[in-house]
Order: C-alpha cells, then sequence, then structure tokens
C-alpha cells in the first residue's frame, strides 16, 4: 500500500485534509474534539461522503461509497463508540460486519476462535453482548475487523473505556498487527499513548492538518501545542483546604442496588463519604456501576434503606432527586444533552429545569419568567457561555458551551454538595480548563465536590481523595498526593479488596 | 370426539385474522417500527378482498388483493415515518382512522351484499378421516398460508442471514448503518410485509370467517393483534400460541352465548375480548427485564443517519 | 439527491404554517377524490364546507359539534405533550354520558336547579374513572396505555348498549334500544331562541382559556413538557412522570366524560347506542391540527365539526357517502404529519454537506 491521499476542499470539517498512510505502520491522527478526526475516518470508511478531493488507495483512485465497499478494499473499523447489537451473540455480531453467514454458522464459529486464539483475544463466540464487559467487547470489535483480513485497520480513541493493563494488552495486539504488515490508523487525543506506540503522526486542528511529525521524537508538551495551536495552561487550581477533621457532608455506608436495566452493573455494599471543602475523584472504567452510583447519589433513584445515605447527619437513602436538590445535592449528569438539559427547549427554560426550586423561580405553582430569564443570563455571562441568547435552543450550542451552561447552572444555586458526572467528557480544552477550575473553586468555597471520571488525569488534576468502581464495588479512597496513576490503574482492573465492614472510604 | 371437530375448527377460524396480523406486526417491530394502523389495514384489505370476492368469485385472487391494499396503506405509513420522519405513533393513528374512513367509502355498495362461500380444501379420503380429517385437511386455504407463514417468519427471524440482518437494524439502527446495511429500505420491506399480513388478516375476516362487509367489522382486532405481539414478547412461538388462546377465548365466549346456561347479557359476554387483552398487558408488561431482551431497542424511534 | 438536515431549532414559521397547508392540500385531495366518485369537485366541495355555514343555524350547529371536540382535543392535548398515548377518550366520553345519563333517570322528574349540575360532575367523575385505570395500570404495571384505553373503549361502548337495552330501556319505547328522553331539569338550556347552540359551547371556551394558562405558565404545565420531550431530564429534575400520567388521564377523561354528559343532555336528550359519531377519535386529530395548543385546538375543533356537517348536508344535497368525512379526517392528519417534516428539518438538495460527528 503507498500513498494514500485524501483531499476534501471546501468542507468545514475537513478543510483540503491530506494524509499518507504507510504499509506496516501505526500512524497517529491526533486532534482535539471537534478538529475533524472522526469526520475523517468516517468518510475513509464509506459512512460519509467527502465534497471533493480524492482517495487513492495502492496508488489507484477509488470510490469509497458504504463500509461495504471499504472492507472489501481492505478497510476495517473499530469504532469508539461499540456499534454492536446487545442482544445477539458473539457470533451473530461478526456475521453482521461480514457479508455472508450468521452466527450459527460451525466455519465462522471456528473461524473467530482461531483468531482470537492466536491473537490473544479471548472471546466464547455464544456469548450475548450485553453480558461482556466493556474490554471484551472490544475484543469483539477488533475480531469482528480481523475476520475480514483488513490491510488498514482504523481505531477510533480505542483505549478510552480501558484500563492501563489492558491498554498494554492492546498495544500488543496492534504490534503484532504492524508486524504482520497490517497498517493501523490510530485516532487519539491521548498524547503519552501516541508516543510509545505511534511510528507517525498527522495533527488535525479545525479541519485542517497543521503538523506531521515523529511522535518518539516529541515531548507530550509539544505535541499539546501543535493539537491545540498556543501554549496551553491547564487549569489553576487553588490550593487544597484539608478538613482532615471536619465533620462529613455526604456518607454512603453499605449501599447495594440492583441497576436500572438487565444490561447494567449493580452495586455492591458501596461505602465513601465527602467532607465539606474537598473533591472526592471516581475513577473506574465505564460500565462498573457508574451510572447506578449517580442515580444513587442524586437521587433520581431511591436506596432501599433511608440510612444508606446521609447528608449533614440526616438519612436520605429514601428522599428524591427534588428532595436532595432542596437540601442543596446538585448534580451535573454525564449526558449533557437529554439528561442535564432538554434538547428542545430553549436555555432558560433549561434554567428552570433544575433550577425552579432553590432560585424560587416558582409562585403559588406559577411560573416567573422574568426571574427565569434574568437567572439564565446570569449563568451564560457569569461562564462565558457562548450561544444566541437565553432564548437559543439547548441543541443548538456546542457541547463545551453546553456544559459550562449546566456546570454554571448548578453551582450557582449555591449547592453545598455537587456531584459531576465526566464534566470534560468531549468539551474542548479551553472550556475543559474553565469547567475545571471551577469545580475547584467550589470545594475551596467550602462546599464538597464528586467527581466521577474515566480520565485519570482530570482526576488526578482536581481531586483530594480518589476511589475507583470495579465492577459495583469501590475501593477505600487514597489521598491524591500519596498515590500514583499506576496503582489506581491496578484497582481499574479489580485488584482491590472489597469492604467487608462498612468503613467509609 | 366427534363434536370435537368442529369446535377445533372455529378456534382455528377465530385465530386466523389474528394470527396473519400479528405475525406482520412482529416483523414490522423487530425492524424497529412501530405500526399502529394495524386496525385500518385490516379494513382496507377486508372491503378490498370482498369487492374482488364478489365481482370476480375467485378467492385467491380475492386474497390476493386484500393482501395488496393493506401493502398500499402500508406504504403510505412507511412514506411518512420512514421517509417524512412522522412520529410513529401518530402516524398509525392516522392510518387506522383513515383505513375506516376508506373502507367504509370503498364498501358503501357492498353492505348486506352476499359473498358466494369460497371453496375449502377437500382432499379425498384424507378429508373424511374423523376429527383429524377435516381440522388438517378440509379448511379455507388462507388458514394454511397463515400456518405455513408463521412458520416463515420464525425460520427467516432466528435462522436466516437476512432476518438477523433485520433484528441488527431493530436492536441498533446507527450501528447496522455504520456496518452499511441500508436502515430504511429494509425497514420499508418489513412495513410492507406487515401490511401485506394485515390485509391477509382482513381478507381472512370478509371472505371466511364472517363472509360479508360491515363498516369497522374488525372490531378491534388490529388492536388485540398489537396486544398478542408484546403478549409474545416479540418471539414467533408465542404468538402463534396467543393467537390460537385467544381464538379459543372468542369461541368459548360465543359458546355461552348460545348455550345460554348462564344469564349473563351478551354484550358481557363480547367484552371478554378486550378485557382479556388488558388482563393479558398488565402481566406481560409487569416483567419489564423480559421485554427488554426480546424487545426490539430502536422500537418507534425515528432514525435519521446523521442523528 | 434530497437529503433532510435536522434543524437546530424547531421553524416557527412552518410550525404554523403546516396546518394550513395540510388543510389545502386535503381539500385538493378531497377535490380530486369527488371527481373519482363521478361528483362535480367544486359543487362537492362547496356543498361541504360552504353551504353548511351559510346561515345562522349552521353556525350555530358548528358550536354543538365543535363543543365536544374542543374539550376532548384540549384534554388529549395536554397528555400528548406528556407523552401519555390516550386514545380512549371515545370510550371515557360514552362512560361519562353513562353516568351523568345515570344521574338524570335516577331523578327521574325531580325538578330543580341542581339536577344538571350533579349530571355534570357525574359525567365528569365517570369519564376520569374510566381513565384512571390506565393511569393505574400503566403507572402500576407498566401496562401500554394506548391499548388498554383503546381496549376500555369497546367495553363502553357495550355497557352503554347493555344498558339501553336492558335496564335502562324506556318502557314506553316501543322496545327501541334507548332511555327515557330526559326531563327539564336534566335537559342543558340552550342560548338562543331556534338553535341547538347549548351552554356547553361556552364551557368548552372555559377549558380552552384553563388549559391555555396551564400550559404556558404552570409548574405542571412545564413539567408535563419536560417529561413528554426527555424522560432522563424530567428524572433528573425530580419531576415525576406516574403524576403526569395522572394528571393528563384524569384531565381528559374528566373532560371527555363532560363532553358525553353535555351530549346527552344537550342535543340528543336521552341515552341511545350511538351518542358520538367518534369524537373521541376526532379530536385526536383536533389536537394535532392545533398543534397542540389551545387555541389552535379551538380553531381546529370548528375546522372538524364542519367536516361532520358538511358531510351531512353533502349527504342530504348530492347523496354523497357519508364515510367520505372519515376519509377527509384522517387525510388530514396524513397531511399534517407529512408537513411536519418542514418544522424539523431543512431539505437540501444536492450533496449532503458531512457534518462533524
Amino acid at each position: 500500500m503507498r500513498d494514500v491521499t485524501k483531499r476534501f476542499p471546501g468542507c468545514v470539517a475537513n478543510d483540503h485534509v491530506s494524509l499518507d498512510l504507510e504499509r506496516g505502520e501505526i500512524h497517529a491522527l491526533l486532534g482535539e474534539n471537534g478538529a475533524g478526526k472522526s469526520t475523517l475516518v468516517k468518510i475513509l470508511y464509506g459512512v460519509q461522503h467527502a465534497d471533493s478531493g480524492r482517495i487513492l488507495w495502492e496508488g489507484e483512485e477509488v470510490e469509497i461509497a458504504n463500509p461495504a465497499a471499504a472492507r472489501t478494499l481492505g478497510i476495517g473499523m473499530v469504532f469508539q463508540h461499540f456499534s454492536l447489537f446487545e442482544t445477539l451473540s458473539v457470533a451473530d455480531n461478526v456475521a453482521l460486519a461480514l457479508s455472508r453467514g450468521t452466527g450459527r454458522d460451525p466455519a465462522l464459529v471456528a473461524e473467530i476462535k482461531r483468531l482470537s486464539n492466536e491473537y490473544g483475544l479471548a472471546l466464547d463466540p455464544d456469548r450475548i453482548v450485553y453480558e461482556l464487559s466493556v474490554g471484551e467487547r472490544q475484543r469483539v470489535e477488533i475480531v469482528r475487523c480481523l475476520m475480514q483480513d483488513p490491510k488498514l485497520i482504523i481505531m477510533d480513541e480505542p483505549t478510552s473505556v480501558l484500563t492501563p493493563a489492558e491498554v498494554d494488552k492492546l498495544f500488543d495486539v496492534l504490534r503484532r498487527l504492524k508486524a504482520d504488515g497490517r497498517t493501523v490508523l490510530y485516532i487519539s487525543h491521548k498524547l503519552q499513548e501516541i508516543r510509545d506506540l505511534c511510528d507517525r503522526a498527522t495533527i488535525l486542528r479545525g479541519g485542517k492538518v497543521v503538523d506531521s511529525c515523529d511522535p518518539s521524537q516529541e515531548t507530550p508538551n509539544s505535541l499539546a501545542a501543535m493539537m491545540i495551536g498556543r501554549s496551553f495552561d491547564g487549569p489553576k487550581i487553588g490550593k487544597p483546604v484539608h478538613t482532615e477533621d471536619g465533620d462529613a457532608l455526604l456518607t454512603v455506608e453499605g449501599l447495594s442496588m440492583e441497576a436500572a436495566s438487565p444490561f447494567g452493573t449493580s452495586l455492591k455494599n458501596i461505602c465513601l463519604s465527602v467532607r465539606p471543602g474537598e473533591v472526592l475523584g471516581i475513577a473506574g472504567v465505564a460500565g462498573n456501576g457508574q451510572n447506578t452510583l449517580l442515580a444513587a447519589l442524586s437521587g433520581e433513584r431511591i436506596a432501599q434503606r433511608d440510612d444508606w445515605v446521609r447528608f449533614e447527619g440526616k438519612s436520605i437513602g429514601r428522599v428524591g432527586a427534588r428532595g436532595r436538590r432542596d437540601m442543596g445535592i446538585v448534580f451535573v449528569p454525564e449526558e449533557r444533552l437529554g439528561h442535564g438539559a432538554v434538547p428542545d427547549l430553549a436555555l432558560e427554560e433549561n434554567a428552570l429545569l433544575s433550577g425552579w426550586g432553590r432560585w424560587k423561580l416558582v409562585r403559588r405553582g406559577l411560573i416567573s419568567f422574568s426571574k427565569t430569564r434574568e437567572k439564565a443570563e446570569q449563568v451564560i455571562s457569569a461562564f462565558g457561555v457562548v450561544s444566541a441568547g437565553s432564548g437559543a435552543a439547548a441543541r443548538s450550542l456546542s457541547g463545551g458551551n453546553l456544559q459550562k451552561f449546566i456546570i454554571g447552572r448548578e453551582i450557582m444555586q449555591d449547592p453545598k454538595l455537587l456531584i459531576a458526572a465526566q464534566p470534560t467528557w468531549g468539551v474542548d480544552a479551553g472550556s475543559a480548563a474553565a469547567i475545571q477550575t471551577a469545580l475547584v473553586d467550589l470545594a475551596r468555597s467550602g462546599a464538597g465536590v464528586i467527581v466521577v471520571s474515566q480520565d485519570l488525569d482530570e482526576l488526578f488534576t482536581i481531586s483530594d481523595r480518589v476511589a475507583v468502581i470495579f465492577d459495583g464495588h469501590l475501593s477505600e479512597s487514597r489521598p491524591t498526593h500519596a498515590t500514583s496513576a499506576e496503582d489506581v490503574g491496578l484497582l481499574m482492573g479489580g485488584l482491590f479488596e472489597t469492604p467487608t465492614e462498612a468503613t467509609p472510604a | 370426539m366427534e363434536s370435537l371437530a368442529p369446535i377445533v375448527l372455529s378456534v382455528i377460524a377465530a385465530a386466523t385474522p389474528l394470527l396473519f396480523a400479528a405475525m406482520g406486526e412482529l416483523v414490522v417491530e423487530k425492524s424497529g417500527v412501530l405500526n399502529l394502523g394495524v386496525e385500518g389495514m385490516m379494513l382496507g384489505g377486508a372491503v378490498v378482498a370482498f369487492i374482488v370476492g364478489v365481482e370476480t368469485g375467485n378467492g385467491m385472487l380475492a386474497a390476493a388483493a386484500g393482501a395488496a391494499m393493506g401493502m398500499a396503506l402500508a406504504f403510505l405509513f412507511a412514506i411518512m415515518v420512514l421517509g417524512l420522519l412522522a412520529n410513529q405513533v401518530a402516524t398509525g393513528l392516522a392510518l387506522t382512522l383513515f383505513g375506516i374512513g376508506l373502507s367504509a367509502l370503498l364498501g358503501r355498495g357492498y353492505v348486506g351484499t352476499p359473498l358466494p362461500a369460497l371453496p375449502k380444501l377437500y382432499v379425498p379420503g384424507l378429508t373424511d378421516i374423523p376429527v383429524l380429517g377435516p381440522i388438517f385437511f378440509g379448511q379455507d386455504g388462507l388458514v394454511y398460508l397463515s400456518i405455513v407463514l408463521s412458520g416463515a417468519v420464525a425460520w427467516f427471524l432466528y435462522r436466516s442471514r437476512a432476518g438477523l440482518i433485520l433484528r441488527s437494524v431493530g436492536e441498533n439502527p446507527s450501528a447496522a448503518h455504520a456496518i452499511g446495511y441500508p436502515v430504511i429500505r429494509i425497514r420499508l420491506l418489513a412495513v410492507l410485509f406487515g401490511g401485506a399480513m394485515a390485509g391477509l388478516g382482513g381478507a381472512f375476516l370478509s371472505l371466511s370467517y364472517t363472509p360479508m362487509w360491515a363498516e369497522a367489522m374488525t372490531a378491534g382486532r388490529g388492536w388485540i393483534a398489537l396486544a398478542l405481539v408484546v403478549f409474545a414478547t416479540w418471539q414467533p412461538g408465542k404468538v402463534l400460541l396467543g393467537a390460537y388462546l385467544f381464538g379459543g377465548l372468542t369461541l368459548a365466549q360465543l359458546h355461552l352465548q348460545s348455550m345460554g346456561i348462564i344469564h349473563i347479557p351478551s354484550q358481557f359476554l363480547n367484552m371478554t375480548p378486550y378485557l382479556a387483552t388488558i388482563v393479558v398487558l398488565v402481566v406481560i408488561s409487569r416483567d419489564a427485564a423480559r421485554i427488554r431482551l426480546n424487545a426490539p431497542a430502536s422500537i418507534g424511534k425515528v432514525f435519521h443517519p446523521d442523528g | 439527491m434530497i437529503a433532510l438536515e435536522r434543524r437546530l431549532e424547531v421553524s416557527r414559521f412552518w410550525l404554523y404554517a403546516t396546518p394550513v397547508l395540510a388543510v389545502g392540500l386535503t381539500i385538493l385531495s378531497g377535490a380530486v377524490m369527488f371527481a373519482a366518485l363521478g361528483f362535480d369537485p367544486l359543487e362537492a366541495l362547496h356543498a361541504y364546507f360552504i353551504l353548511p355555514i351559510s346561515d345562522l343555524y349552521g353556525l350555530s350547529e358548528l358550536t354543538v359539534k365543535a363543543t365536544p371536540l374542543a374539550m376532548i382535543a384540549v384534554g388529549l392535548a395536554l397528555g400528548f405533550r406528556g407523552n401519555v398515548w390516550n386514545i380512549g377518550a371515545e370510550g371515557q366520553l360514552i362512560l361519562g354520558a353513562i353516568t351523568g345519563g345515570g344521574v338524570a333517570l335516577a331523578f327521574y322528574g325531580v325538578e330543580g336547579p341542581w339536577l344538571l349540575p350533579l349530571m355534570l360532575l357525574g359525567g365528569m367523575v365517570g369519564g376520569a374513572f374510566w381513565a384512571a385505570i390506565p393511569a393505574f395500570l400503566k403507572v402500576r404495571f407498566n401496562a401500554n396505555e394506548i391499548l388498554v384505553s383503546l381496549m376500555l373503549t369497546y367495553v363502553a361502548g357495550l355497557l352503554l348498549v347493555y344498558l339501553v337495552t336492558g335496564p335502562w330501556k324506556d318502557p314506553m319505547g316501543f322496545g327501541f334500544p334507548q332511555s327515557r328522553l330526559f326531563h327539564d331539569s336534566a335537559t342543558l338550556p340552550t342560548l338562543f331562541e331556534n338553535s341547538r347552540m347549548h351552554i356547553g359551547f361556552p364551557i368548552a371556551l372555559f377549558a380552552v382559556v384553563v388549559s391555555w394558562f396551564v400550559v404556558s405558565r404552570t409548574l405542571i404545565g412545564f413539567q408535563i413538557k419536560v417529561v413528554g420531550l426527555t424522560p432522563p431530564a424530567a428524572g433528573y429534575a425530580g419531576f415525576s412522570s406516574s403524576k403526569v400520567v395522572w394528571v393528563t388521564l384524569l384531565t381528559t377523561g374528566a373532560l371527555a366524560g363532560l363532553a358525553g354528559v353535555i351530549e346527552v343532555s344537550g342535543p340528543i336528550g336521552q341515552l341511545t347506542p350511538s351518542i358520538s359519531p367518534g369524537y373521541g377519535f376526532t379530536a385526536i386529530i383536533v389536537a394535532f391540527l392545533g398543534r397542540l395548543h389551545p387555541v389552535g385546538i379551538l380553531l381546529a375543533a370548528l375546522l372538524m365539526a364542519l367536516s361532520y356537517i358538511g358531510g351531512e348536508t353533502a349527504q342530504i344535497v348530492m347523496r354523497l357517502p357519508l364515510a367520505v368525512t372519515g376519509v377527509f379526517q384522517g387525510m388530514l392528519l396524513f397531511f399534517l404529519l407529512a408537513s411536519d417534516v418542514l418544522a424539523h428539518y431543512r431539505i437540501r438538495f444536492g450533496s449532503r454537506r458531512s457534518e462533524e460527528g
């Protein structure tokens, strides 16, 4: 394979992008969220079509009309958000990506087993996908891709859902693929990984190729500068106010809860506590019970026993979301559009959504729209939300701006405790730093903050203590300054003693 | 023993329209589309089949015309829901209202017209076997068709590659699209099949079950068929079972009325299929987990490739 | 290539222009249909849409038919906003007629100004009770309210037939399936001489105003909207979806029941097996055509009332089949839902621009 060139003139997402991939290399595509990485690979895989430009495959100009055409050429893809079918078996999922057979085909099942042995990707073809862990699901994706014997494998942010140990295993697989003469296009914004793994890197910014380099010759800082386009200051983090001896604000003791869906992870005997003035980080790979824990903390789901959750000494396990908010517990959900905000409603109505109680926007069942608008505008100006005003629909905002609005809305309600899930997931670097600063400032002003995140860097930047959630169990927490990312990584793989007695984490 | 055959025969006859409509809707829902217009499509099928039956005297042609009418109405639904991304619940309701009106309009000259009885299957020797003969070899051709099609649907969904693709589209249309399957086209075919099946169910009603045409003669069977799909938790075998249970219930109710043993006004007995539907829905819907494992995850949601 | 691109914000213009467009398309297709049936399209349309309202009596008849439609539709619209699909309003109407009419029959011959209010209350309670069944089964067992409320419509219809052919049959009715004619105190007063316009119409107007207020000004109206648009966000805000199911179903049931008792105590004057030409179903169309907005619903109710009267007029004048009304109504809803795409999507011709995904 030589000289794969792609050009897309006149397009906002990808502006005259050219990219060369050599046979047998691991090539990084590096860029911030919104830089155009996803669009570029979707075009390469035939999911979307370029307005103009050409794709040369092994020297010949090709038309990639759809993913099937891409697969015929020898291009395979492992998706960022898994594109698996939860209620189907592993073998059925593989069969769907091929152009023949079903999961009942014995030859297909044998082939899956052979490939998974060859690359050390243990898989049972008969299992139903919803029973699998996130790591196992990724193996299904990879095997599904390898079944087509691809010459080029596209991997979109493959490590964002893996534990550090799983990442190492994945890198082994990728190096073996490279040794077989296959090419890997590796999309990421994690600089260290790219330095460890990739032979070459192309950097995208604002839809344009801004640079290319040999990542092993660069430092993470120089890569970051290329990616963001300017030297970058991290969030301004205030000094921790240690209140070791202070009374706990929120205490959870022995909380267990069934998952809401049969595919979710149930909580088992969770213990944690947060004191005023500190940030507690909860790390963990997605799908280990975070959703259930967040619902249990926010009150969207009520615990079986009232005393499993206590706030300022009062038992609140059976108090709902509205009651907890009245007490001063506010919440920033992971999903911004569709959970934290109603996409089709204006920002002011979204201010009303969570703020009507604490801001007293409703009198005797009647809404005061003037006060609502005023509050929404205060949030917009205080947090620098770029929008068409308080009347703009939530849907019309960019991810970073909507997240700033939601965080701002919650912080400006003067909470005693703020719980945030993935506060900077998919947010541009500037907004992320602003959000992280705001969260730490809130804690320094005396409130408690819980941040649930998969991003270890983020947790080490902003939290005072870190605990890890794995398979519905929560580890004991450790002070951030006294622990390392490696230690937390081991915990994320489940290597911890589950608390047997009710000692708060 | 001798009296058993007519009972079984009438249970099967009462079940057949439901079986057609519910099997069709099952396929539609497995592809992720909820078509609440079954009642309207059944009525359309019933009236067109009846008209063609009266005019030509040809049962096969009449049934085919009924299926075609069901399909035509389903196509209308598909344009709205798949092409113009209209709300599926509202469009299904519109289809039912439209079907009721249109069938009444088309059938206005045929109310009270007698239909020449269509020949039933007769296999010399076999049909004459007592009890079993008439059951297995002496019924309207559509009865056999309904059973054959049910088997075909079960095989298609769980054994064939095309069925696997259909289920994958219903489970996760975005993922199916990303792999490269034409989601809209697959759903269109499923909706058309569902329409043809509902049309056949209606045709059986007006040609064979009660060989006549009356406005709104389906009397809610389209809705009961929808409930049957939920009852069956989207599994073809259970759709078959459910249809026959309902057939039995309808028959038991008619028998109680004709025997006049117990003094219950006929209206109360007539309520039983509707009340039974409610009871069944309640019993099945309690188990949310089981529904989630079998119900197509994307059902009723608009799919737009760009999100 | 034609592609649909989702608008970031719903187009206000098209939101209000689509009902007009849908009505236009329906009339156009109606003309084609009339021609196909062998009628002069212009004459038929004239008989259908102009003739019925060219005198005062016709106009008052319009309000008579619009009353139940508007009343039920404002309730339904509340539910549809909250994603509660009560399509059994017809059954709730019938039950309201039964309970309200039952009060009239129980006090047969007793005069007094208290009887009529008691009947109206009885009708509302009956309708609300019938709607409470799907509400309870939805909240408690997650049973689909569409199917339950619809099944109950058939049950209500059979119950009515049983009553008017059995225990409540008019002893002097020559065996006809109907109850006694309600006496004076149980009959709704008319507003003007020589018309059937009754006080039900102002009651319907009142319901429209109240529902406008609830939808646009109150917290419960906002809660219904959020639950309908984005259930997870409602859970986040602590809004109870069960409460929304209860409030919307009970409101619709009570309004439909009220419409039912108003029908039997006003224009009909007794209980008969067929007290409604499908008002409960037509109200679904009215709710959508009116954009779920109370004022829009009022206009839509008048239009749909016209389709009923027009159908009757056209039948008398031109021998057009009455079933045309149903086709018209179904078509209107179709066109409306189809043209909705314009409000939510932008139609682009030519190649599609790839968006950052």
